[in-house]
C-alpha cells in the first residue's frame, strides 16, 4: 500500500516537472489564494453559522470554513493572522452547556461547532493626558472606577483568546500595580471578549492600555544612548557625511557598501 | 488517503527529517554559513526571485508611467474602470468639510493626524477614513522591529547605507537620508507616549541584528511591534477626539478640475450610500497590496491590503515608481494548513535561527537581504530538490527555532517571541522543541506613488506615506525600515500638509473631470469595460457557492 502511493507521487512529480518553478508554487499554494477545490478535499466535517449548516473541509480555521459556505466578511476579518482582534467569535460544541471564544482567523473549525462572530464592543474608552497623569496607583479607579467591582470570578481569563491572565492583572490595577499590568497584559490584541463576558462590566483591554501607557512612560528608565544620539543628530554631526552620500554615484556606494564592516550576532 | 499520525502537530513523515535537523543542531550552533559575495547575490537573484523570473509582469499602457513594467495583477488594476462614473453621483452636497483627510489609519495615517493637530489644525477638521477599523492595518501585523541607529558603535549614515545597499541603489537618497536621521526622535516620540519598547535593565534599548543590516538597530516589543506601537499612537488619537469614521472606503479622489485633489467620494461599506469630503489636503496612507497574491503566492498582509491607493492616485496623476519590484518575505509559514503564507518574524533569525533543508545543512547566510533569502529558498526546495513537502503538496524547508533557545538560553522563544508560539501552539506544535516549515510568502509593496521630503507628490494636495508611497525602499525593502517609514513619513504628512492648508482658500470646486479623461483613456487604448477597481476586498467564498449566487436585491 505504501509503495504504491510513494510511485504515483514521483509520477506526478515527474509531470510536473516541465512546468516552471513559478508555476509550481502557484500550483502548490492556491487552496490559500484562491480557495480549496471540493475534488481535493478527502474529510468534511459540519458546522451552524448563526444556526444555519454548512458541509465544510475539515483543514481550514473557522474564518475560512465561513467564507467557503459562502460568507464574505465585511467586519469580523481585519489581519488574519491573529494580530488585530476582528475575528471574535463565540462558539459552543454539540452536545456541551458550555459557550466558548477564539479568534475565527488562528482557530481550527471542529465538527458540530454553533458559531456566532462579535464584530464590535461597545465599550468605553476615557480620554486623558498622559503628559497630566502622575504616575500613582489612584490612576486606574480615577478613570476605570468598576475594576472595584470585580469579584474575581476569573470569567475574563477564561474568555481571552490569547490566555493571558487577565483578572490578575484587574486585581494589579487595584494595587497600583503598574509593571504587572503592562506586562501581564502586553500581548492583548483588544478584542474586547472580556468586556462582552464581564459580568462587573469591567473595559479590561482600555484599563490595560492605560495602564501600559503610564508603565512605559513612567515606569521604565531611559536609555542614556539615545539621548546623546538626538543631541548629535541636532548639533548636525553627521550632516556633512549623509549629504556626501547622497551625492555619491552607484559604483562608489557599491564599494562602501560591500566593504562596511559587519557586528556579529 | 489514510489518516495521518500526528506527533506534537506534525505527521510522522515530517517528524523524521525533524529528526535529522536535530541530529545536526549542536555542529550548528557555532556555524554560520558564509554571506554571499555581491555576485551571487545577483545571480541568485535574476534565476530565481519572483520579479525577475520570466512572466508575470507587463507594461502599463496608459498613463504618466506608460511603458513602466508592473506585476500582471497591479497593472490590471490601473487599468480598469472606476466603480462610479462621473454624473453617476451628485457633488454639490457636502457632508465633510474638513482641512485635511487621510485615507487609511495604519501607523502613517494615524500619526499624520496626531502631527496634523499638533501643528495647529483642530481635532474636527481633520478626518480619518477607513476601509476597515481604525487600525486593521499591515502596521498592526509589523511583528519583528523598527530601526533607529541610536547605539554607541552604530550611526545614521551606517543605517543610510544599509537601506541603500539593500534597496539595490534604486532609493531615493534624500528620502532614505530624511528616514535615518528622523528615526532616533521617533524612538523618542515612542517613548513620550509610553509605548513598551523592549529594554535592558538599565534603560538601554534591546537592538537585535536582521537581513541586510551591519549592526545591531532592530528596535522591538516582543514580537509584536507593530501592535504595540499602533495601539499607543492610536490610543492618543482618541485622547485628542480627531475625526475618523470607521468601514468607509475611499472609492474615487475628486480633483478642482484643474488638477489640484480637493477631496474625495467616500463609501459607506453598511449602508451603500455614498458622502462626499471637500478637504484642503488629503493625505493618502492605505497600505499595499498583498492581497493580489501576485504570482499565486500566500500573503502575510491583511484583508484591506488591494492595492486602492495606487489606483485612486493613479486617477489623479500621481507618479508611480519603482513599480517593477515585489517584496517576498523569505520565512512565511508553510505548514500546517491554516496558516500557510502567515509572517514568521525575520527577528527569529536575527536571534540565531537558521534555515535548514531536508538534509539537515544551513545552506545560507541567515540575514542576506530578503530578496537574496527568499531566492535561495526557491532554489534550495524546487531546484536542489531538499525541500519538505507537506501533506497538501506545498513545499519549504526548516526554520531551526530552537536553536535560538540553545544560543540565548531556555525562555528566550517565550519571553520574545510569545505571538508566534501561540500561534504555532493552537496547532499543537512548539516551537521551542521543534523546527517549523517556512516558505516565501508576499510581504510589501516596494514602490508605490513617488514623494519628496514633505511627502508631496507631483500632483497639488495630495500628500502620501507608509506603504503607498514609492521611493524609501528602492528595490528591497530592509526589516524594520517599514514601520519607520510609516512613523517617520506619516508625521512629516502631518506636518507639512497642516503647514500647506494654510495657503489654501475654502472655495475649491470638486470635480470627476478627471475620471472622465481617465474612461477616455481606457477607451482610446481599447481597454474593455470588464475590470473595475479599486477592488475593496479579495473573494475567497467557495467556488460553488459564486457558481450559484443571484443578484436580486
Amino acid at each position: 500500500m505504501k509503495t504504491k502511493k510513494k510511485s504515483v507521487k514521483t509520477k506526478k512529480s515527474m509531470k510536473t516537472e516541465k512546468k516552471s518553478i513559478m508555476a509550481r508554487i502557484a500550483e502548490s499554494t492556491k487552496s490559500v489564494t484562491t480557495g480549496v477545490e471540493e475534488k481535493d478535499i478527502k474529510h468534511w466535517l459540519t458546522i451552524y453559522i448563526m444556526g444555519k449548516a454548512y458541509k465544510v473541509p475539515a483543514v481550514l480555521t473557522i474564518m475560512q470554513a465561513m467564507e467557503y459556505a459562502g460568507y464574505k466578511f465585511l467586519r469580523s476579518c481585519g489581519c488574519r493572522a491573529g494580530f488585530c482582534g476582528a475575528c471574535s467569535t463565540v462558539y459552543r460544541k454539540k452536545g456541551e452547556y458550555r459557550l466558548q471564544t477564539a479568534m475565527a482567523c488562528q482557530t481550527r473549525v471542529e465538527d458540530g461547532m454553533y458559531l456566532v462572530q462579535i464584530p464590535f464592543a461597545p465599550a468605553e474608552k476615557v480620554t486623558y493626558d498622559i503628559d497630566k497623569e502622575d504616575y500613582s496607583a489612584s490612576v486606574f479607579l480615577k478613570y476605570y472606577p468598576e475594576i472595584a467591582r470585580c469579584v474575581s470570578c476569573n470569567t475574563c481569563t477564561k474568555a481571552c483568546p490569547q490566555d493571558l491572565e487577565v483578572m490578575d492583572y484587574v486585581q494589579a490595577s487595584l494595587k497600583g500595580d503598574f509593571s504587572s499590568v503592562a506586562e501581564d497584559s502586553f500581548d492583548c490584541i483588544q478584542c474586547g471578549l472580556c468586556a462582552i463576558r464581564c459580568p462587573a462590566e469591567i473595559v479590561h483591554y482600555n484599563l490595560a492600555q492605560l495602564g501600559r501607557r503610564m508603565y512605559g512612560k513612567y515606569g521604565m528608565p531611559e536609555p542614556e544612548h539615545l539621548k546623546k544620539r538626538l543631541g548629535e543628530i541636532k548639533s548636525a554631526k553627521f550632516e556633512k557625511e549623509l549629504r556626501k552620500l547622497v551625492n555619491t554615484r552607484r559604483k562608489e556606494l557599491e564599494k562602501i557598501y560591500t566593504g562596511r564592516d559587519m557586528e556579529k550576532e | 488517503m489514510a489518516e495521518l499520525k500526528f506527533i506534537g502537530g506534525y505527521p510522522t513523515y515530517m517528524r523524521e527529517f525533524i529528526d535529522v535537523v536535530n541530529s545536526t543542531r549542536s555542529k550548528r550552533k557555532d556555524y554560520t554559513p558564509p554571506a554571499m559575495s555581491p555576485e551571487a547575490r545577483e545571480k541568485i537573484l535574476n534565476t530565481y526571485h519572483p520579479d525577475y523570473a520570466p512572466g508575470g509582469k507587463r507594461k502599463i499602457s496608459i498613463g504618466q508611467n506608460k511603458g513602466d513594467i508592473g506585476p500582471k495583477e497591479v497593472v490590471d488594476l490601473l487599468e480598469a474602470y472606476p466603480l462610479v462614473e462621473p454624473g453617476e453621483i451628485d457633488l454639490s452636497h457636502i457632508d465633510y468639510d474638513v482641512d485635511i483627510l487621510i485615507i487609511g489609519g495604519g501607523l502613517a495615517g494615524t500619526s499624520a493626524a496626531l502631527l496634523a493637530n499638533d501643528s495647529g489644525i483642530p481635532a474636527d477638521k481633520i478626518l480619518l477614513t477607513n476601509k476597515l477599523r481604525h487600525g486593521d492595518s499591515n502596521s498592526t501585523m509589523a511583528e519583528g522591529g523598527t530601526q533607529s541607529a541610536d547605539r554607541p558603535g552604530d550611526s545614521p549614515v551606517m543605517h543610510f547605507i544599509d537601506t541603500i545597499g539593500g534597496g539595490h541603489y534604486a532609493n531615493k537618497p534624500e528620502v532614505v537620508k530624511a528616514l535615518v536621521e528622523d528615526a532616533p526622535f521617533i524612538m523618542q516620540w515612542l517613548l513620550e507616549l509610553g509605548a513598551m519598547i523592549d529594554r535592558e535593565s538599565n534603560g538601554d534599548f534591546s537592538e537585535r541584528l536582521a537581513g541586510g543590516f551591519s549592526r545591531k538597530r532592530l528596535h522591538y516589543c516582543r514580537d509584536y511591534t507593530g501592535l504595540e506601537e499602533l495601539r499607543v499612537i492610536r490610543d492618543e488619537f482618541r485622547n485628542k477626539g480627531i475625526g475618523c469614521i470607521e468601514y468607509f472606503p475611499v472609492i474615487e479622489l475628486l480633483t478642482d478640475g484643474e488638477g489640484r485633489v480637493t477631496g474625495a467620494v467616500l463609501f459607506n461599506f453598511e449602508t451603500e450610500e455614498y458622502k462626499i469630503v471637500r478637504a484642503k489636503a488629503t493625505i493618502l496612507s492605505t497600505g499595499g497590496f498583498g492581497r493580489l497574491h501576485i504570482r499565486g503566492f500566500p500573503t502575510t498582509n491583511h484583508y484591506g491590503a488591494t492595492a486602492d491607493g495606487i489606483v485612486l492616485a493613479y486617477r489623479v496623476s500621481a507618479k508611480l515608481r519603482d513599480t517593477d519590484t515585489v517584496q517576498y518575505h523569505p520565512t512565511g509559514a508553510a505548514y500546517p494548513q491554516q496558516i500557510v503564507g502567515l509572517l514568521l518574524t525575520e527577528k527569529l533569525r536575527g536571534a540565531g535561527a537558521q534555515p535548514i533543508n531536508k538534509d539537515g545543512e544551513a545552506f545560507v547566510y541567515p540575514l542576506e537581504p530578503r530578496d537574496v533569502e527568499a531566492s535561495a529558498l526557491i532554489k534550495e526546495c524546487y531546484v536542489r530538490e531538499k525541500g519538505i513537502i507537506t501533506p497538501t503538496g506545498m513545499r519549504g524547508v526548516w526554520l531551526d527555532t530552537p536553536l535560538i533557545e540553545l544560543k540565548n538560553g531556555e525562555g528566550t522563544i517565550e519571553k520574545e517571541f510569545p505571538g508566534m508560539m501561540r500561534m504555532f501552539n493552537r496547532f499543537d506544535i512548539d516551537m521551542r522543541k521543534d523546527p517549523v516549515l517556512v516558505f516565501p510568502t508576499l510581504h510589501y509593496q516596494n514602490g508605490g506613488v513617488e514623494t519628496d521630503l514633505e511627502c508631496k507628490t507631483n500632483v497639488e494636495g495630495l500628500f502620501v506615506a507608509g506603504e503607498v508611497s514609492g521611493g524609501v525602499h528602492g528595490k528591497n525593502r530592509l526589516m524594520g525600515n517599514s514601520t519607520l517609514d510609516c512613523l517617520v513619513f506619516g508625521r512629516r504628512a502631518g506636518i507639512y500638509s497642516a503647514e500647506y492648508v494654510k495657503s489654501v482658500k475654502n472655495n475649491r470646486k470638486l470635480t470627476m473631470r478627471h475620471v472622465k479623461k481617465y474612461i477616455n483613456m481606457l477607451k482610446k487604448a481599447r481597454i474593455k469595460p470588464e475590470r473595475r477597481a479599486p477592488i475593496l476586498l479579495p473573494e475567497y467564498r467557495g467556488r460553488a457557492v459564486l457558481a450559484r449566487m443571484i443578484d436580486i436585491f
